[in-house]
């Protein structure tokens, strides 16, 4: 009994009903707290003294920026599960997360570089966490061109399975590697540091963003992944149901 | 009967640098890129000495990497044409071995006569005197991770039919920390800073990929031969 929920969760028609109950429930969630987070932090949060409203583009960065490294380690996870239980609905996930991963670490470069005009006076500086987000954009990229070059699917699924794996050992070596470069490099320019002591009335819409983009993340990835799963399974018998019935 | 292990490590490390040596292009091309990259340096940017002294340890690191890069593609995929990758694959011996021999022939024919030639480049862009011993031995460690690492992306890469430039897309960013520690050793002892840190880091950094990689490599090799 202890796994049968376990083995369940392999079975990709069994998560596409159960995630088909729980997706409106996930989707109010999710935009409560984005809508919540966002008012409270766009209009009502107090304006930075040293950087004026442009300080808010921190509601979107942050938690853009926490999705972007916490969805690579999820995507490596799931290939490892994929790899160690042979299961397609890991596979599946995985393949979903790239992209996912992708786009958000897209954003936090950009929405980074939006901030730095104002802040720093220059869309582009070699930060060592601007360096080291690059370097992640990179990671996702390789995953997701390794992932499309092979014909075969089980094979792709495994290739990049072992890619995001050796990723994942090589992400904290990067790094502290991009860390240690730039604190030798240091630039004679004003270095922006996100102030531990933020004022809870920043915070406060600041925490509720990052559950928001959580939720959000969970909400994206079940979408792909169902859609991943109808794409592989359209000869079987109960997505030709769905189609019939929907 | 089988041969025990290390007979059988012994007779393919001597087939492979055979035919590694005898195959000029393998160690022959890479040499040659890295000479003409090299001297676009000075005709794309500047022929200034002293602004080439400043470029030199980063610029020929950059080089070495991208070398060692092209020089990947080939390295399982003529032993897949002819069926010795199928025969390393359904060997008794423990896969991992097989393939560090692999590996090791593929630093000795590429990442080595790179080391040996970049004192002249060094002197083609102006390096400082002091600039020499240490770009020799960074390279002389570093070149060992790149081929460990990189052999991961050819092995994940060897059944399709375009690998080359995948396999670039997949490694570069695995070679950040080695560029970093590498480039910046030379760069310091320049300066005059003492850069045995960095060459320690180097060390620690072939000891991982020695250990780690050729579980990974034999890990794409058979994921490879399935599909």
């Amino acid at each position: 009994m202890g796994w049968q929920w376990f083995h369940r969760l392999g079975s990709p028609r069994w998560f596409y009903e159960k995630t088909g109950v729980w997706l409106p429930y996930l989707a109010v969630v999710t935009a409560l707290l984005m809508l919540t987070g966002l008012v409270w932090g766009l209009g009502f949060a107090p304006m930075d003294y040293k950087q004026g409203n442009s300080f808010r583009i921190i509601y979107i960065h942050v938690p853009v920026s926490f999705l972007a490294l916490a969805g690579y380690y999820i995507m490596a996870i799931a290939g490892a599960v994929g790899l160690i239980w042979k299961m397609k609905l890991a596979d599946m996930v995985m393949k979903s997360a790239a992209p996912i991963g992708a786009a958000l670490t897209f954003l936090a470069l950009i929405s980074g570089a939006i901030w730095g005009k104002p802040t720093w006076g220059t869309y582009w500086v070699w930060d060592a966490r601007i360096t080291s987000m690059l370097v992640l954009f990179f990671l996702y990229v390789g995953v997701i061109a390794l992932q499309a070059s092979f014909t075969n699917q089980q094979a792709a699924a495994k290739a990049s399975a072992v890619l995001s794996l050796v990723g994942m050992i090589n992400i904290p070596i990067i790094y502290k590697s991009v860390d240690w470069w730039y604190t030798l490099h240091q630039p004679a320019t004003i270095k922006f540091t996100e102030a531990p002591s933020m004022h809870p009335d920043m915070f406060y819409p600041l925490l509720v963003m990052i559950v928001g983009m959580y939720c959000f993340y969970a909400l994206a990835l079940i979408l792909f992944t169902r859609a991943e799963i109808v794409q592989r399974e359209k000869q079987t018998q109960w997505v030709k149901a769905l189609g019939g019935a929907g | 009967m089988t041969e025990s292990l290390g007979t059988a490590l012994g007779r393919q490390f001597s087939r492979e640098l055979k035919q590694s040596v005898r195959a000029s292009s393998e160690w022959a091309n890479p040499v040659i890129f890295f000479v003409m990259v090299i001297t676009m340096v000075p005709i794309g940017i500047s022929p200034d000495a002293k602004l080439l002294a400043v470029l030199a340890p980063g610029m020929i690191w950059v080089v070495a990497l991208l070398a060692t890069l092209l020089s990947l593609d080939g390295l399982f995929r003529t032993d897949r044409d002819d069926g010795s990758l199928e025969q390393l694959l359904i060997s008794p011996h423990p896969l991992p071995l097989l393939v560090m021999t692999k590996v090791m022939v593929h630093w000795l024919v590429t990442g080595l006569p790179l080391t040996l030639l970049s004192p002249v480049l060094g002197m083609m862009l102006s390096l400082p005197a002091e600039g020499y011993v240490p770009l020799v031995l960074s390279l002389l460690i570093g070149t060992g991770s790149l081929s460990f690492i990189g052999a991961i992306g050819a092995a994940l890469t060897v059944s399709l039919r375009r690998g080359g430039l995948l396999i670039a897309l997949i490694i570069m960013p695995f070679y950040v920390p080695v560029l970093i520690f590498g480039a910046n050793g030379v760069s310091r002892a320049i300066e005059g800073f003492a850069h045995s840190g960095q060459l320690a880091v180097l060390g620690a950094f072939l000891a991982l990929s020695v250990a780690l990689a050729p579980f990974a490599i034999a890990a794409g090799l058979r994921i490879s031969a399935d599909s």
